[in-house]
C-alpha cells in the first residue's frame, strides 16, 4: 500500500517505518525507544479530543503526540 | 525518571561526600542502564542500600555512590543516571558521557531490561564501540516468557564480546551468579579503561543498524502468540477513554483516603507518645531552671522537634502509596490520560506527572522537570507545581480540618482543598502560557504493570522520610523556636500578648489579613510558615499553647471558626510553599526575577482567593 503518515494509521493496522524525518535530537530519542526504519509498528490506542497516540513498536509501548507522529512515515501492511 | 531524581536531590546540609580522588586503591565500577530497567533496585542490592551522594569534578549532579567488597577487591560501585542513548542531548546523557569520558572504570555493568531487548541492546553495542570492560545483565528476565520473548545469552554474548547474564534485580534470581561474575571479570580487570571521545568512537547508524540487527537476529526472538498480556488488558479499563480519568480520580482520591485514615491514628499516637515523654523526663529533669530558659527549650526547642516528629507517619505513608503509583507503570499512563488537557494549558503530560510528584513534596518534583529541553515549559511547569498541596501542607490541613470538623466533614474539606491546588494550578497556566509558549515534543514510555515488592515500597519510604529528615529539622526548630520568642518577648509583657513582638507584627499585618480573617496570631504562624509550612502547625502549636495546658486543638477551636479556618488554610495552601521550593526554582531558572514572580503571583493569589471565599462567606451570613 501507499505512503503513509503514522499519524493518520487506523488502529490495530501493522505498518513498517519507512523514514523518520525530523531534528536529530528527537530522531534520537525515536531511534534509542526502536524507531528504526522498517520496524513494524502499530497505534494501540489515541486517546480523546485529539490527545497522544498509544503506539507498540516491537515490545515496546510509547505514548506521542498526534503532531510528533506526523514526522514519522509508514507504509501499511 | 525515578532515578534522576532521587540521585538529584538537595543536599542543603552537606551530608558526607565520599572523596572520590582519593581512591587510588579501589576498583572502579559504573552501573549503567536505561529507564524503567530496575536498575536501581540492582544497585542497591548489590550495595546493600549503604549509597551516599559523591560528587566528580565537572559533573553538575550528584551520583549515588557506595563502597563494597566484590571477593577479596574493595571496590568503589557508581550508579550513573538512566539513559537511552550516549549520544543523547539530555542532561543526564551528559552527565553520562562526560563520566566515562573523565573517570577510568574497571567494569560498566550495563542493565537492560530483557523483555525489551530488540531496542535497549544499542546501549550495550554503544558501551562496546567505547572499548569499555562490560558485562550485560538481562533484567527482568522473569518477565521476558509471559511477552513472548526468547533470550540466547551466548549469541548476545558472542556478538557484544562481553558476558550477558539474565537476572531478577526485583525478586533475587540470578542475583549471587551476577555478583559472582562481577566479581570474576573485576579480578581480571587490572587497570582501569577511559572512554575515549563518544562522538568519535560511535560508528554511522547505517552499520550500526546492521550489527543490531544481526545480534537480534541470532539472539532474540519474540512470537505474536503473547500480545495479550495482564499489561495490554489493564490498559484496556485503565486507559479506557471514558472510564480512564473516573478511575484515574477514583485512585487518588482513594489513596489521599489512605494517607488521612492510616497517618491521622499514627500521628496521634506519635503526639501521645511525644508529650508522654515530656512529662515523664523532660520536665522533671529541666524542673531546675529559671521559667523563660524551661520555656524556651520545652516549648520552643521540645515543640519543634515534636512538629517534625507529627510530620514523620504521613510522609511515611504517602511515599508508600507514590511508590506503588510510580513503580507500578501508572504514572506514565496518567501522562496519556491528561495530556489533551495539558495541551491546552500549555504544557505536557509530563508537567503532570511532576505536579503529581508536587503532592509528595515540590523540591524534587520542580527538579525534576529538567527531562523536558524546552526553557519555555519548564517555567511554566515551576510556576504550576508549587501550587500542589505537599505533605507539608497536608499535614497542617489534617490537624486543622480534624480540629474544626466533624469527623465526617473533614475528609470532604481537605477534598475540596485538593481542588481547589489544582484550580490555581490551571489558573496560572491558563494566565501564563502565553507567556511561555513550547512545541516539545512529548514521547513517553509506558512500561509493563509492575507491582512493586514490599522492600522496594518501604526502602522507598524509609529514603524519602530520611531526606525529609536531614533537610528540615534545622528549619523546623530554628522556626518553631523563632515563633515562640516573637511570642515571649519582650520579658515584661504577657506572653502571646499584643505587647510581645508577635502581637505588633501581627496588629502591623492587620491592615491586610484582616479583611480575609486570620488574626494577629495566626498572621505570625503564616510568616513563619514562609520559611517552610512544617512551622507553620509547630507555629500554631506555640502560639496557642503558652496561656493554657488544654490540647491545641481545642485552644484554636475555642478561638477561631469555621470560615476563618478555611480562609488561613486557603491562604495557607496557595502563598509560596517554603523557602527550599523558592531556592529550588531560582536556581532551576537561574533567574530571580523569575523566582519572585513566582513568590509574587502566589502570594496575590492567595489573597484573592482568601478573601473573595471570607468576604463571600461572611456575607452569606456563616
Amino acid at each position: 500500500m501507499s505512503l503513509a503518515e503514522l499519524s493518520i494509521l487506523p488502529l490495530g493496522t501493522t505498518a513498517s517505518i519507512l523514514g523518520i524525518s525530523t531534528e536529530t535530537v528527537l530522531e534520537q530519542r525515536l531511534q534509542a525507544l526502536g524507531f528504526r526504519v522498517g520496524k513494524q509498528i502499530s497505534v494501540i490506542r489515541k486517546a480523546w479530543l485529539g490527545g497522544p497516540l498509544h503506539i507498540r513498536i516491537g515490545t515496546t509501548e510509547v505514548i506521542m503526540r498526534r503532531c510528533d507522529a506526523r514526522s514519522i512515515q509508514v507504509s501499511p501492511d | 525518571m525515578t532515578n534522576s531524581i532521587n540521585c538529584n536531590k538537595c543536599n542543603p546540609d552537606g551530608s558526607p561526600l565520599l572523596d572520590v580522588l582519593t581512591t587510588a586503591g579501589l576498583k572502579q565500577i559504573a552501573v549503567l542502564g536505561m529507564p524503567n530497567t530496575g536498575k536501581s533496585t540492582f544497585f542497591n542490592r548489590l550495595t546493600g542500600a549503604n549509597a551516599s551522594i559523591g560528587n566528580w569534578p565537572g559533573i553538575t549532579v550528584d551520583l549515588l555512590v557506595a563502597k563494597i567488597k566484590l571477593g577479596q577487591q574493595e571496590t568503589q560501585v557508581v550508579d550513573l543516571p538512566g539513559i537511552y542513548d550516549l549520544r543523547g542531548f539530555s542532561e543526564d546523557e551528559e552527565v553520562v558521557r562526560r563520566f566515562l569520558e573523565t573517570n577510568p572504570v574497571h567494569l560498566v555493568i550495563i542493565i537492560l531490561n530483557a523483555t525489551q531487548l530488540d531496542r535497549q541492546i544499542s546501549l550495550a553495542l554503544q558501551i562496546k564501540h567505547l572499548g569499555l570492560p562490560a558485562l550485560l545483565l538481562l533484567n527482568m528476565a522473569d518477565e521476558a516468557p509471559k511477552f513472548g520473548v526468547q533470550i540466547e545469552p551466548a549469541q548476545i554474548s558472542r556478538h557484544l564480546g562481553m558476558p550477558v547474564l539474565p537476572i531478577s534485580a526485583k525478586y533475587g534470581q540470578g542475583y549471587s551468579q551476577a555478583r559472582n561474575l562481577i566479581a570474576l571479570e573485576l579480578s581480571r580487570q587490572l587497570e582501569p579503561v577511559l572512554a575515549g571521545k563518544v562522538e568519535k568512537n560511535l560508528v554511522t547508524d547505517a552499520e550500526f543498524a546492521a550489527e543490531m540487527g544481526a545480534l537480534l537476529q541470532d539472539g532474540f526472538q519474540v512470537s505474536d502468540a503473547f500480545k495479550d498480556t495482564l499489561t495490554t488488558k489493564l490498559d484496556r479499563v485503565l486507559l479506557h477513554p471514558v472510564f480512564g480519568l473516573p478511575i484515574f480520580f477514583g485512585l487518588m482520591y482513594l489513596m489521599f483516603q489512605i494517607v488521612y485514615t492510616v497517618g491521622k491514628p499514627l500521628q496521634d499516637w506519635l503526639n501521645l507518645l511525644v508529650e508522654w515523654f515530656k512529662n515523664i523526663a523532660l520536665e522533671p529533669a529541666l524542673s531546675f531552671l529559671p521559667k523563660f530558659p524551661h520555656d524556651l527549650l520545652i516549648d520552643g526547642v521540645y515543640g519543634g522537634m515534636a512538629t517534625v516528629a507529627a510530620f514523620l507517619p504521613v510522609i511515611w505513608i504517602f511515599f508508600i502509596c507514590m511508590a506503588i503509583v510510580e513503580d507500578s507503570g501508572y504514572l506514565s499512563r496518567s501522562a496519556y490520560l491528561m495530556d489533551a488537557f495539558m495541551e491546552r494549558l500549555g504544557l505536557d503530560g509530563r508537567s503532570f506527572v511532576m505536579s503529581l510528584m508536587g503532592f509528595g513534596c515540590n523540591v524534587p518534583a520542580i527538579m525534576g522537570l529538567r527531562v523536558m529541553r524546552s526553557p519555555a515549559l519548564r517555567l511554566l511547569s515551576m510556576l504550576v507545581i508549587p501550587f500542589s498541596l505537599c505533605s507539608a501542607r497536608l499535614n497542617v490541613f489534617i490537624f486543622m480540618t480534624t480540629a474544626l470538623f466533624s469527623a465526617s466533614v473533614a475528609p470532604l474539606v481537605l477534598f475540596s482543598l485538593y481542588l481547589f491546588s489544582f484550580a490555581a494550578a490551571i489558573l496560572t497556566a491558563l494566565i501564563f502560557k502565553g507567556k511561555y509558549p513550547n512545541q516539545e515534543p512529548l514521547i513517553l514510555e509506558l512500561p509493563p504493570y509492575r507491582f512493586p515488592t514490599v522492600k522496594q515500597m518501604l526502602l522507598r519510604a524509609w529514603s524519602e522520610t530520611r531526606h525529609f529528615l536531614r533537610f528540615a529539622w534545622k528549619f523546623i526548630i530554628f522556626g518553631v523556636v523563632a515563633i515562640w520568642l516573637c511570642n515571649n518577648l519582650p520579658l515584661n509583657v504577657e506572653p502571646a500578648s499584643a505587647g510581645t513582638i508577635s502581637g505588633s507584627i501581627g496588629q502591623a499585618l492587620q491592615p491586610i489579613l484582616g479583611p480575609i480573617g486570620i488574626n494577629p496570631k495566626l498572621s505570625v504562624a503564616l510568616i513563619f510558615g514562609f520559611i517552610a509550612k512544617e512551622i507553620v502547625l509547630g507555629g500554631l502549636a506555640v502560639i496557642y499553647a503558652t496561656k493554657e495546658d488544654a490540647g491545641l486543638a481545642g485552644a484554636i477551636a475555642r478561638e477561631i471558626d469555621w470560615v476563618q479556618a478555611y480562609s488561613f488554610m486557603l491562604f495557607t495552601l496557595l502563598y509560596v510553599p517554603c523557602l527550599s521550593t523558592v531556592a529550588v526554582i531560582k536556581a532551576e531558572s537561574k533567574s530571580i526575577k523569575f523566582a519572585l514572580l513566582g513568590v509574587f503571583w502566589s502570594l496575590g493569589l492567595a489573597w484573592v482567593a482568601s478573601f473573595i471565599f471570607y468576604q463571600g462567606a461572611r456575607g452569606l451570613g456563616f
